[in-house]
């Protein structure tokens, strides 16, 4: 606590000797801000001046298109299934592993990890192993008619695997952190397990588990690489928004391609919107997901 | 191991650790074990064959290389990144500070079009690279360019909540020893930043030696020079190759493996560094 | 409602937190469980709570077999060391909180919680506090918070971990007088846990004290004062003076004391050591009246005494309490060579 105070109030009315000179901060503010200018507002600012090039009713007329419009509702269908999962899955895992004691829980914990370590195309190669023609399971799936790889069902189950840490990453550091005192007492009161949950723990994580679904859906509707792997690119069947925009791309229909992705930028740009929101709750400076900085203690 | 919560207070260990275990066994665990069992049915000299074919050798060395040199970008600028929008007041600082996670908020394809459109020839800023003569799209260059925007959190995230824990008390400690601020920095938290920065660093590297829709559309594909590893897996996976795509999957994968396995070896050094 | 522990023992891995305890608290008693951190005190607790589960050994809550019962059930009150309040609601919906999650059939209808509430509210003094939340309040307000939550759900019994160990000194005092007026009027069955002998002292009917998972003592404060069992107990409620020596037939010596110890009944010489509180000395200049010789240290006003810091010939201090006006009359001084003379010495031979 003591530490905090002097901690706040480090800015530039520092004292002369505990900061760099003026030349030097302002040289390195400029190189920051000419890195971040050139890395992240370019792109951003490019990306939708290409997709308004041709004035806003080429604009409209690209992104209401059927294919299009397929491909937005396919990656619905893909986040709206796969957040879900990873949700109970990440409640169930954070529960198990915050609340007790038990042997091979770091083993575990990196378990979970272990899709942050895999290349997207990877990800999709291991469920063409599975599902596909040539594939484990792929003679009994053909003699039932069943098609997973290039169909819907593939797509999902690409996206639940590249999206799956998320969730789990984020609530079990809330959850450790908590402890069990709460969750004891309520139980000495009386609760029963569903009513500790709901009424003690859950309002304790909502900000962290909120958090972990913005991570988690963000790389859900936007993977790329696994889903290309397993989609065979049917349009208007097996396209996602993603997809869609590299096929534009790739046909030369550049204003297209730019309105789609202008629509994943969106997505992005209210991502870290929400993100800085349920941050100031949080309280804290996040660790980029994917590290394994915030919970391996 | 379950005896000992017979009885616990708080309900639910066997439920939830059971349908973890369950959840990650069907998404995670046996879908990632088809790459060593098909690799095995494969044979070491097919295997070895497949792999050290000279254009997948090349494809490695790119990956390898390109992420590498993209990791070392970031680790220059983002120390500085970090430092500035921790230490520093200036306008426009939270937004700046929001932006940096757009590398992982964009989807990876959207990045790979807009680069591309950006550093082609004839581009906002590929014309003026054209002009003195640096190629930029198409090349390693490129490829570089684009992962050192996706790796480009990774550093800064990571340093962030270590410079802000840097306890000022040390510093002015070391102030009233008589360092200079040049001596403070190299001697006192530079030193203090180093295992989280090098942390970093690994991350950045991992994420980038398998990014796929970032680089795709700037890359180029040139067999032997601009092909990358994932390409080259999706490339033997269209023609129905899956033996050839697994045995070079296996390889990324373990390199992958590799870093994770010293990211958290230097976790732990960097805990331990900091307990004492 | 009456407590009753038997041979309870409880192991962590390879360590023994609680060995073969047994013991009983009476119907409206307030027992004190003392003891040094580790000594398996807070354990015990737990396990009567059915919090923790012991590995063998019973619990009976007015002489029924509780050890099967869950926590749930057993109805009693828990006061947690860092109170555990549940930071999202506020001291209205934590006190409430065990009747509202009671089955619907046995659940008081929403008027009968707010009047329980604040029934229970004004009983702990922060009936003015009822729409805070925890985070708002003081360590004293939230201590009080905790044992109003508590006792919401009419426990049988009341445990309490530590009740005053997060609290500063002068709270800790108020709040203590405060729970012993409260448990005088509502006359629940109560254990709680402390390591702090004076909290015991002047809270407790009766005190138990732990070391290493075991009773060392279980009696009346007077008596545990007065007459400890051990060794531990000696050094363990309050400051003690030591004396190394030797006893046979009958009479123990103490470097130039001798006194009477039937115990020793052996004509062959034990060692043994002499215990004597810093009141029971007494000192004077005169240095032949058969005392031990020491020198004058250090003297400190302590209250209605003063505390004199002798060291003898071997180096080692002796600490002796006198009554201020004694010290008035005699004017001791440090650098004075001084005779100490034990007024009683409790002795125990050392194995």
């Amino acid at each position: 606590m003591a530490g905090s105070s002097s901690r706040n109030h480090r800015t530039s009315g520092a004292a002369a000797h505990l900061t760099e000179p003026r030349w030097v901060r302002w040289g390195l503010i400029a190189l920051t801000l000419g890195f971040l200018g050139l890395f992240l507002i370019v792109p951003l600012a490019a990306v939708f001046t290409e997709a308004l090039g041709r004035g806003w009713s080429a604009y409209t007329g690209a992104i209401s298109t059927p294919d299009t419009l397929s491909a937005v509702r396919l990656t619905l269908v893909a986040a709206g299934v796969a957040v879900p999962l990873n949700l109970v899955f990440g409640v169930a895992a954070g529960w198990a592993i915050a609340k007790f004691q038990f042997p091979g829980k770091n083993v575990l914990l990196t378990l979970i990890d272990l899709p942050f370590a895999v290349s997207p195309v990877i990800a999709g190669l291991i469920f063409v192993l599975l599902f596909g023609r040539q594939g484990w399971f792929g003679p009994w799936l053909a003699e039932h008619g069943i098609r997973i790889v290039f169909s819907v069902p593939g797509i999902i189950l690409a996206t639940i695997f590249v999206s799956f840490p998320f969730v789990a990453r984020e609530i079990i550091p809330v959850m450790q952190a908590m402890g069990r005192d709460e969750e004891e007492a309520a139980r000495v009161l009386g609760a029963n397990g569903l009513q500790t949950f709901l009424r003690v723990t859950l309002p304790n994580i909502k900000w962290g588990l909120l958090y972990g679904v913005l991570l988690c859906n963000a790389r859900a509707m936007g993977e790329f690489g696994a889903v290309s792997v397993v989609s065979g690119k049917i349009r208007g069947e097996t396209n996602t928004l993603p997809l869609h925009v590299e096929i534009l791309y790739n046909e030369y229909q550049f204003q297209a391609a730019f309105a789609a992705a202008s629509l994943l930028a969106l997505l992005a740009i209210v991502t870290l919107v929400l993100k800085t929101i349920v941050e100031r709750h949080v309280g804290r400076t996040t660790v980029q997901p994917g590290t394994a900085t915030d919970t391996l203690s | 191991m379950f005896s000992r919560q017979r009885r616990n207070v708080l309900p639910g260990f066997r439920l939830t650790m059971g349908y973890t275990i369950l959840y990650l066994c069907l998404i995670v665990i046996v879908p990632l074990l088809t790459l060593p069992v098909q690799s095995w049915e494969l044979g070491w000299s097919a295997f070895w064959r497949v792999v050290s074919d000279a254009r997948v050798v090349a494809s490695y060395r790119l990956s390898i290389g390109a992420a590498f040199a993209a990791a070392c970008v970031n680790a220059v600028f983002g120390l500085i990144v970090a430092w500035v929008l921790t230490r520093y007041r200036f306008p426009g600082q939270r937004l700046f500070d929001a932006l940096i996670d757009l590398p992982f908020a964009l989807p990876t394809a959207v990045a790979g079009i807009t680069l591309t459109t950006l550093y082609a020839p004839n581009g906002w800023i590929g014309r003026y690279l054209n002009d003195l003569g640096v190629q930029v799209a198409f090349t390693p260059l490129g490829i570089t360019v684009a992962l050192t925007f996706i790796g480009l959190p990774f550093v800064v995230r990571t340093l962030q909540p270590v410079i802000d824990d840097l306890d000022l008390e040390i510093e002015e400690a070391a102030s009233s020893l008589g360092a200079t601020r040049w001596q403070i920095l190299r001697r006192v938290v530079l030193p203090f930043l180093f295992p989280a920065w090098l942390t970093g660093f690994a991350l950045a590297f991992a994420r980038s030696i398998g990014e796929y829709g970032s680089v795709v559309f700037i890359a180029g594909n040139m067999p032997m020079r601009t092909e990358i590893t994932p390409l080259l897996i999706i490339t033997q996976l269209e023609q129905f190759n899956y033996a050839a795509a697994t045995a070079i999957a296996v390889v990324l994968l373990v390199i992958s493996f590799a870093l994770l396995l010293a990211i958290n070896g230097l976790q732990a050094w960097t805990s331990r560094r900091l307990a004492a | 409602m009456s407590i009753e522990v038997r041979n309870i023992r409880k192991t962590f891995g390879t360590f023994a937190a609680v060995r073969d305890v047994s013991f009983t608290v009476g119907s409206g008693e307030l027992v004190a469980l003392l003891g040094p951190s580790g000594c398996g005190k807070t354990t015990l607790l737990r396990i009567i709570a059915g919090l923790e589960v012991q590995d063998s050994g019973t619990v009976l809550l007015s002489g029924e077999d509780a050890s099967t019962q869950d926590v749930r059930a057993r109805g009693v009150g828990f006061v947690f060391q860092h109170y555990a309040l549940f930071r999202h609601m506020t001291v209205f919906d934590n006190v409430a909180f065990g009747l509202t999650v009671r089955p619907r059939s046995r659940r008081p209808d929403k008027a009968e919680i707010s009047r329980r509430v604040h029934d229970l509210l004004k009983l702990v003094q922060l009936d003015y506090l009822h729409d805070r939340y925890p985070s708002q309040l003081s360590g004293g307000q939230r201590q009080r918070v905790a044992l109003a939550r508590a006792l919401a759900v009419e426990p049988k019994v009341l445990l309490l971990d530590e009740p005053f160990g997060a609290l500063d000194a002068n709270v800790r005092r108020d709040l203590r007088r405060w729970l012993r007026r409260l448990h005088e009027e509502i006359k629940l069955t109560s254990v709680f846990v402390t390591h702090d002998q004076e909290e015991a002292f002047d809270l407790a009917d009766r005190v138990i004290i732990m070391n290493r998972g075991q009773i060392e003592q279980d009696g009346r404060p007077d008596e545990v004062a007065d007459q400890p069992k051990s060794p531990f107990v000696m050094n363990f409620v309050g400051n003690v003076n030591r004396f190394v020596g030797t006893a046979a037939a009958g009479r123990a010596t103490f470097g130039p004391f001798t006194v009477d110890y039937p115990d020793a009944v052996d004509s062959t010489s034990r060692p043994a050591a002499g215990y004597a509180r810093p009141h029971e000395l007494e000192v004077s200049r005169n240095l032949t009246n058969g005392g031990l010789p020491a020198r004058l240290v250090h003297v400190t006003p302590a209250g209605a005494l003063v505390r004199l810091e002798l060291l003898d010939d071997e180096s080692r201090t002796i600490v002796v309490d006198l009554p201020r006006v004694q010290q008035e009359q005699e004017q001791f001084h440090a650098g004075e060579r001084l005779s100490v003379i034990p007024r009683r010495l409790t002795i125990f031979l050392e194995e």
